[in-house]
């Protein structure tokens, strides 16, 4: 699937790093995916965020993941005239639902789209989009499928 | 405390429109609240709470509005949370009224999204300043995507057809047929949904609401005020809200808003489902009829898909919904609550034409605003004019 980073200049929106979400972000340019797991309560979150929602415990430990999961549901996008997104076309937007538990917005990408299935087992795989900026996207599993 | 037939709808207006590159939407935001002041037999000098929330708004846009209209109110209520805040505004109307903060308030909304060219399901291009927003766009979520999210899955557990989904536009449509305003008024079958092309999988174009121009504005005030004006009052009999988001990554995304607004509806109406004879559920997409329908407890969760079927949504089915054509064809500027709420309005005065519910005494209406595939809001409002 052509990629992005082969043009001059990215063109689909970027996130916003702060100082909140920094590690995130970096984890991911090492190509190391983290959710959050609450050290008083133990319940846990993605995206990343400082404070606990089930306690406000800002007691906080990183949780690095596997990176497998399952596809929780998806759709082939045919039309988006969004800069960047419009000379993708089509591409596969899902929700995926990491074997920790936790489900994340993300591309399925390696695949043709129509073979993309709800239940389908994912692997991460690291898309250095930019020399700052790193997405977390999935293909199909390679060791399960 | 019950709000319970305390205040009342006793103006409504539509505007006409649905193409207006001549005016702008502070123009058709007035207009639209001239024509519900005179539906009500009141002036601009009656106004003393304002409801406002907009797409080409700035973040004070019912300030800006008030200036517009050298208005200024007693209570003001500018909540935003998508297409569902005009439903919202008139139970937070109610409350003031009840609460004495105002006595009589206009809900507004007015767009130019279609004459504007507003690429609103598939401009998903976004860059928004949540911190939600930085896990997501990234990705190019739309509109409709978001939506066809939550129709894969519902298909996937349920088994529910894009057949099912299909017969929600062509009723829809048959509806807009009998509405002179709507936008598209020539039948269409299941056949042509399912030939129309995918827009985003499994939604097909005419599983999507269409774009056009509009406004609308609602007067609600209390029963005892409302008694002596010139239209039938439509007493507020309960309402609920609430929002649904990706629950820090653990959400049944087949749970959406509707439930827990719908519940709280009916509680505080003090009514059942069997009650209910139309209701007005927002359209944005097939597929959020389905499970709204589902979620608003009229059928049991995967039972949506029957639900939906042989007729029972039509004007003179079982359980007649969104007879003005909906969003799938009658208008949808944006954000369409708006519309749901003088729908439901004019059913239960009767004014309907060939449209109309028999024996209409108590409607629902039902916005959602924002996407059910990522983070989206509901409000519903029971109505009666008994």
């Amino acid at each position: 699937m052509p990629q992005e980073r082969d043009k001059k200049r990215y063109a689909k929106p970027l996130p916003h790093i702060d100082e909140e979400n920094r590690p995130w972000w970096e984890a991911v340019q090492r190509h190391e995916l983290y959710i959050q797991k609450c050290r008083d309560c133990g319940d846990l979150r993605f995206h990343p965020r400082a404070l606990c929602t089930n306690c406000l415990s800002s007691n906080t430990e990183w949780v690095k993941c596997k990176g497998s999961g399952r596809i929780y549901t998806f759709t082939v996008t045919n039309q988006n005239q969004a800069s960047g997104f419009r000379d993708s076309l089509p591409y596969v937007l899902a929700w995926v639902q990491l074997d920790e538990g936790p489900k994340l917005m993300t591309n399925i990408v390696d695949c043709p789209p129509e073979r993309v299935k709800i239940d389908m087992p994912v692997e991460a795989v690291f898309d250095d989009v930019t020399p700052e900026v790193t997405l977390v996207k999935f293909r199909p599993a390679t060791a399960r499928s | 405390m019950s709000l319970s037939r305390k205040t009342a709808l006793v103006g409504v207006y539509e505007h006409p429109t649905r193409f207006a590159p001549d005016k702008s939407m502070y123009q058709i935001m007035a207009e639209s609240v001239s024509g519900a002041l005179q539906d009500a037999g009141l002036t601009i000098k009656d106004i003393d709470g304002l409801c406002t929330a907009g797409m080409g708004m700035g973040p004070m846009g019912i300030v800006g509005f008030c200036d517009y209209m050298n208005l200024t109110p007693n209570f003001v209520d500018g909540t935003n949370i998508g297409g569902s805040s005009f439903v919202a505004h008139t139970a937070h109307a109610a409350a003031a009224i009840n609460a004495g903060l105002c006595e009589v308030a206009v809900i507004v909304y007015g767009s130019t999204a279609a004459s504007g060219r507003f690429a609103i399901g598939t401009g998903g291009g976004g860059g928004g300043g949540d911190p939600c927003d930085q896990y997501e766009f990234p990705f190019g979520p739309t509109t409709v995507g978001a939506y066809a999210m939550i129709a894969q899955r519902h298909m996937y557990d349920y088994g529910t057809t894009p057949e099912q989904l299909a017969e929600i536009a062509v009723t829809m449509r048959l509806h807009a047929s009998m509405n002179p305003l709507a936008k598209y008024r020539d039948p269409i079958t299941v056949e042509d949904v399912l030939a129309s092309r995918v827009i985003s999988s499994p939604l097909h174009l005419l599983d999507c609401c269409i774009i056009s121009d509009g406004g609308g504005a609602l007067v609600v005030t209390s029963a005892e005020r409302a008694r002596d004006l010139k239209k039938k009052p439509a007493y507020i009999l309960g309402a609920g809200e609430t929002v649904r988001h990706a629950a820090r990554g653990q959400r049944d995304f087949l749970e959406i808003a509707a439930a827990q607004s719908g519940r709280l509806a009916f509680e505080r109406a003090g009514v059942s489902h069997k009650d209910i004879d139309m209701a007005m559920i927002y359209d944005s997409f097939t597929i959020t009829v389905l499970t709204t329908l589902e979620n608003l407890g009229f059928c049991k969760r995967g039972e949506g898909g029957a639900f939906v079927s042989g007729g029972r949504l039509r004007y003179d089915g079982d359980f007649p919904i969104n007879t003005d054509g909906g969003g799938l064809s009658s208008n949808h500027p944006g954000m369409r609550g708006m519309f749901l709420v003088i729908e439901a309005v004019k059913q239960l005065r009767g004014e309907c034409g060939p449209r109309q519910v028999k024996d209409c005494k108590i409607a629902l209406a039902h916005g959602t605003g924002g996407a059910l595939g990522t983070r989206h809001s509901g409000a519903t409002l029971i109505l009666t004019n008994q």
